[in-house]
């Protein structure tokens, strides 16, 4: 008993220190305000204490790996916000885009210089939905860590502790999809499936080592028929849509009571649902069909939170106009259609109709094998609506994998887009990104080359891979 | 009332009112893709008679044809319809809703006897989506679940008629890899054995009719195999009837290899065979044909260490005859997508891709030859059928759509439950009426 207390009081001070340090090494981290005050902390004088709420913990150690300052001239840029330049210049130093422009932009003369004729640049891709990491390849069960199902309402627990950074996955993002950040969520059989985590598509060791420094966390939601088929076969509430929603009332009620009593115990759960309702926690709510988006939009007003995107929302378009007014983002899938009774409308034009209405679009993948080429899905939800007269120029399409994905993640103030002073997250193609035919060359992340099609050891390889068939292969 | 027409002239605007049968119909200007490997062929015209190709290519100069309808492409690209295998098309409507499944039935007794062919439905939505986007004929398949037989599949069209199966029983499938290895009772080794005990119940029923003798195999209340699974084998030990065979390891590749040995008549397709490039020589000495999972790159299994989507490249460039799996991806639809990027693998270092001609292939002619209908599918050469699509851009390239399907000489309806939503929410103006009175 002595020991074990010991022993956790020497755990507590290194994560206090930890967290301390991470804070001082980067300002950006830990956006969740409601530091509890160290000085009243020592005014108790307790002989043990976790870090308070809302400090940071499992930070960020995630650094940029070392870049050279490099351009891009000669390519058709697209710059992520709808914007598109020809025979461009794209300009990193340090780690951030230094300039981007016509082919006039002034390049330093002693930097590295790519010739992009022909070719195309982009933001880094992000996915907005995606589980590299909590369930990796190979899918064996002993991998299987995306859902802890156990509980209609899972708040506490935080997708981050189950990623396995070794996920090889991540790397086919990296060199055939040009993924550079993503969010990585729990499943969908529980009502509130708990923490997100925002990754930078880096190798690491660690999961904090990939941790996206200063990004929000995200909240996961269920709408429709998978929770009220898990728990409703265990035979316990919900069973039906009408169940989802009275569970989902209850436990925002009692987070309410939670954030008005200043005594309450510790509730990993209720932090963060409190965190949702202060706005520090964005939510993501899978959700099908139409008329349960309408309920959720009500029932978020009637709690006092947003929304902040709508993911698999294949009926989305039947409600554009209600999602454009409440300023929500529908993550989609191009042709996903069928595989379930409230998948039964999906159509090609959902994105498209999305568009025309004025309402944010962001395709997202959910799919280890189509984050490998979002830009192909995009292309296909582009082509759906100018059959139909409705124009999408390319460069739009491109937003819905970059500048709308990041708004929606709460990280658009620092990558998503090509501008001056954000994250130097670079996509080099060797063709239009919204043709089949082309992939991606180059990605930097932060500045730092993490792909080169042209030279095969700029291709990480997975612990995993190491020693086993088609180790280093183009994959 | 037909028409004589001097094809290979310019402005050919001649088109006439779509008649409800097999019409006689010409298609020039077109932007030719035979389906057999060749590079596509500009100013190309089809002639489709009785439902059938006569003609598909450079216009012979006076060449006249009698026909019901002309159609001027204006240089749109202009294909066979693209063979979809292996699919689950006409016995699925919604697959989460069981009670609309017939994929697969863990609870049967019967397991080699199930014919997919009992059950297609002509009217499924997905038949008719999966039409709209190029498919003209497919290989339709049970999945194994209660035993390591699948049952047989069948070959379908898409025309929506009351006949929808080609062939029934064209092949029977088996999965000799993880998952079959469960089903058999936990291994690799226990599927093999099931396997080889079936061969043999199958091999001793050949040429006999009658009430089969044979024994039933069974493990509790579980059967295995009953005596009805090991005479529908009996067409497959004497090679008159496919084995697919869904494997992925390269060491699985080179046990179902090795079954010739015993069983010289057996006619095998690989299924899968994500580490086919592993072993490709061997499958092409084998002259086995693959139908190979296209753009699979991940160790999702332990059987799958070493897949990557130069795969089925590799695996043409060593002499294998190779169609695209359409059983992996997320439907059918995406056939010409992962085509397409098999062709843009040709400009990644080190990878290993298809030219455009081939890529086509791998879901047209070549798909149809594995299923039994070379050269009556999936190809535009006299004597087959008339499948014909015309395009709305380059077929393989992502976006892509029909704007025509033709299936046996008779053009399509395009329509579905999807494209009825699509029109309906072309707007969201209720004020007048509710959206349930648009239609």
């Amino acid at each position: 008993m002595l020991l074990h207390n010991s022993l956790r009081a020497r755990i507590g001070a290194l994560a206090t220190m930890a967290s301390a340090l991470a804070l001082a090494a980067c300002a950006t981290t830990g956006t969740a305000g409601d530091t509890a005050s160290t000085d009243s902390a020592k005014d108790d004088a307790k002989a043990f204490a976790a870090t308070p709420a809302g400090d940071p913990v499992f930070a960020s150690t995630y650094k940029p790996y070392p870049g050279i300052a490099t351009a891009i001239r000669g390519a058709t840029i697209f710059d992520g916000r709808g914007g598109r330049i020809e025979n461009g210049v794209v300009f990193m130093s340090g780690g951030k885009i230094t300039a981007v422009g016509g082919p006039d932009t002034p390049i330093p003369a002693d930097i590295a210089v790519f010739d992009g004729t022909g070719k195309f640049v982009t933001p880094g891709i992000i996915d907005i939905h995606s589980h590299l990491g909590n369930y990796p390849s190979p899918g064996v069960d002993a991998h299987s860590d995306g859902n802890e199902a156990t509980a209609p309402t899972t708040p506490e627990v935080w997708a981050e502790h189950s990623v396995w950074p070794q996920d090889p996955g991540f790397i086919r993002a990296l060199a055939n999809g040009g993924i550079t950040s993503l969010q990585i969520l729990p499943g969908s059989a529980n009502l509130m499936g708990g923490r997100s985590v925002t990754l930078k598509n880096v190798p690491a060791r660690t999961t904090q080592g990939m941790k996206f420094p200063g990004a929000p966390y995200g909240f996961k939601m269920a709408c429709g028929e998978n929770p009220k088929r898990v728990y409703g076969s265990r035979g316990r509430m919900p069973s039906t849509r009408m169940g989802n929603l009275a569970v989902n009332r209850e436990t925002w009620l009692a987070a309410i009571d939670y954030a008005n009593d200043e005594k309450a115990k510790r509730d990993l759960g209720k932090e963060t649902l409190v965190g949702v309702l202060k706005g520090d926690i964005l939510v993501h709510n899978h959700c099908y069909r139409a008329d349960e988006m309408a309920l959720v939009l009500d029932m978020a007003k009637e709690m006092g939170y947003r929304v902040s995107a709508f993911h698999h929302a294949v009926e989305a378009y039947k409600i554009a106009d209600l999602l454009r007014d409440n300023d929500v983002c529908s993550a989609i899938w191009a042709d996903w259609y069928g595989f379930k009774m409230e998948s039964y409308d999906g159509i090609l034009e959902n994105a498209a109709f999305l568009q025309r209405e004025g309402a944010c679009v962001v395709i997202h993948s959910d799919d280890a094998n189509d984050i490998q080429r979002l830009n192909q899905e995009a292309r296909k939800a582009q082509k759906a609506g100018l059959r139909l007269g409705i124009d999408i120029p390319d460069a739009v399409a491109i937003q819905w994998i970059t500048y709308n994905a990041a708004k929606a993640m709460g990280i658009h103030e620092m990558t998503g887009s090509l501008e001056e002073g954000k994250m130097a997250d670079v996509v080099l193609w060797n063709g239009n990104p919204l043709s089949v035919y082309s992939r991606p060359e180059k990605v930097w992340i932060d500045g730092a080359l993490m792909f080169d099609a042209n030279d095969p050891k700029r291709r990480p390889v997975s612990d995993f891979e190491l020693g086993q068939p088609g180790e280093g292969d183009v994959k | 009332m037909k028409r004589l027409l001097a094809i290979g002239l310019s402005g050919l605007a001649l088109t006439v009112a779509t008649p409800a049968l097999a019409q006689d119909v010409v298609i020039a200007n077109a932007r030719l893709v035979i389906g057999d490997g060749s590079a596509p062929v500009e100013g190309g015209v089809v002639i489709v008679d009785n439902g059938k190709v006569v003609f598909a290519g450079k216009p012979v100069p006076g060449q006249r044809y009698e026909t019901d309808m002309v159609i001027d492409a204006g240089g749109a690209w202009v294909t066979p319809g693209i063979f979809a295998t292996l699919t689950s098309l006409g016995l699925v409507d919604v697959s989460a809703v069981s009670d609309s499944n017939d994929t697969s039935a863990g609870g049967t007794p019967f397991s080699a006897a199930l014919d997919a062919s009992t059950a297609i439905n002509p009217a499924s939505q997905h038949i008719l989506v999966h039409r709209a986007a190029g498919i003209t004929r497919a290989a339709t398949a049970t999945a194994p679940a209660g035993s390591i037989f699948a049952g047989q599949g069948a070959i379908i069209d898409l025309d929506g008629d009351a006949n929808a199966v080609m062939q029934p029983r064209a092949f029977q499938m088996i999965n000799l890899g993880e998952g079959g290895a469960e089903l058999a009772g936990g291994s690799r080794v226990a599927a093999h054995a099931l396997l080889k005990a079936a061969l043999r119940e199958a091999q001793a029923l050949v040429g006999k009719g009658g009430i089969p003798e044979t024994t039933e195999i069974g493990k509790d209340d579980e059967v295995l195999l009953s005596r009805f699974d090991a005479e529908a084998l009996v067409p497959v030990v004497t090679g008159r009837q496919k084995l697919y065979v869904a494997v992925e390891r390269a060491a699985d590749i080179r046990a179902v290899l090795a079954l010739k040995t015993e069983y010289p008549k057996l006619d095998l397709v690989l299924v899968g065979a994500s580490e086919g490039w592993l072993v490709a020589n061997e499958i092409a000495a084998a002259g086995v044909p693959v139908i190979a999972n296209g753009l699979t790159d991940l160790p999702e299994t332990f059987e799958q260490l070493g897949a990557t989507q130069s795969n089925a490249g590799r695996l043409a460039r060593a002499g294998v005859k190779v169609a695209i799996n359409a059983a992996t991806m997320q439907d059918p639809r995406r056939l010409q997508q992962v085509a397409g990027n098999l062709v843009a693998l040709t400009r990644v270092p080190g990878a290993t891709g298809m030219e455009w001609g081939n890529a086509f292939a791998a879901i047209s002619s070549v798909p149809a030859e594995i299923s039994g209908m070379g050269g009556k599918a999936g190809v535009l050469t006299p004597g087959a059928l008339g499948d014909v699509v015309l395009w709305d851009g380059d077929p393989l390239e992502v976006g892509s759509v029909p704007t025509r399907v033709f299936i046996g000489g008779v053009e399509q309806s395009l329509e579905s439950h999807q494209s009825r939503l699509r029109e309906r929410y072309r707007d969201l103006d209720e004020s007048e009426l509710p959206k349930a009175f648009d239609w």
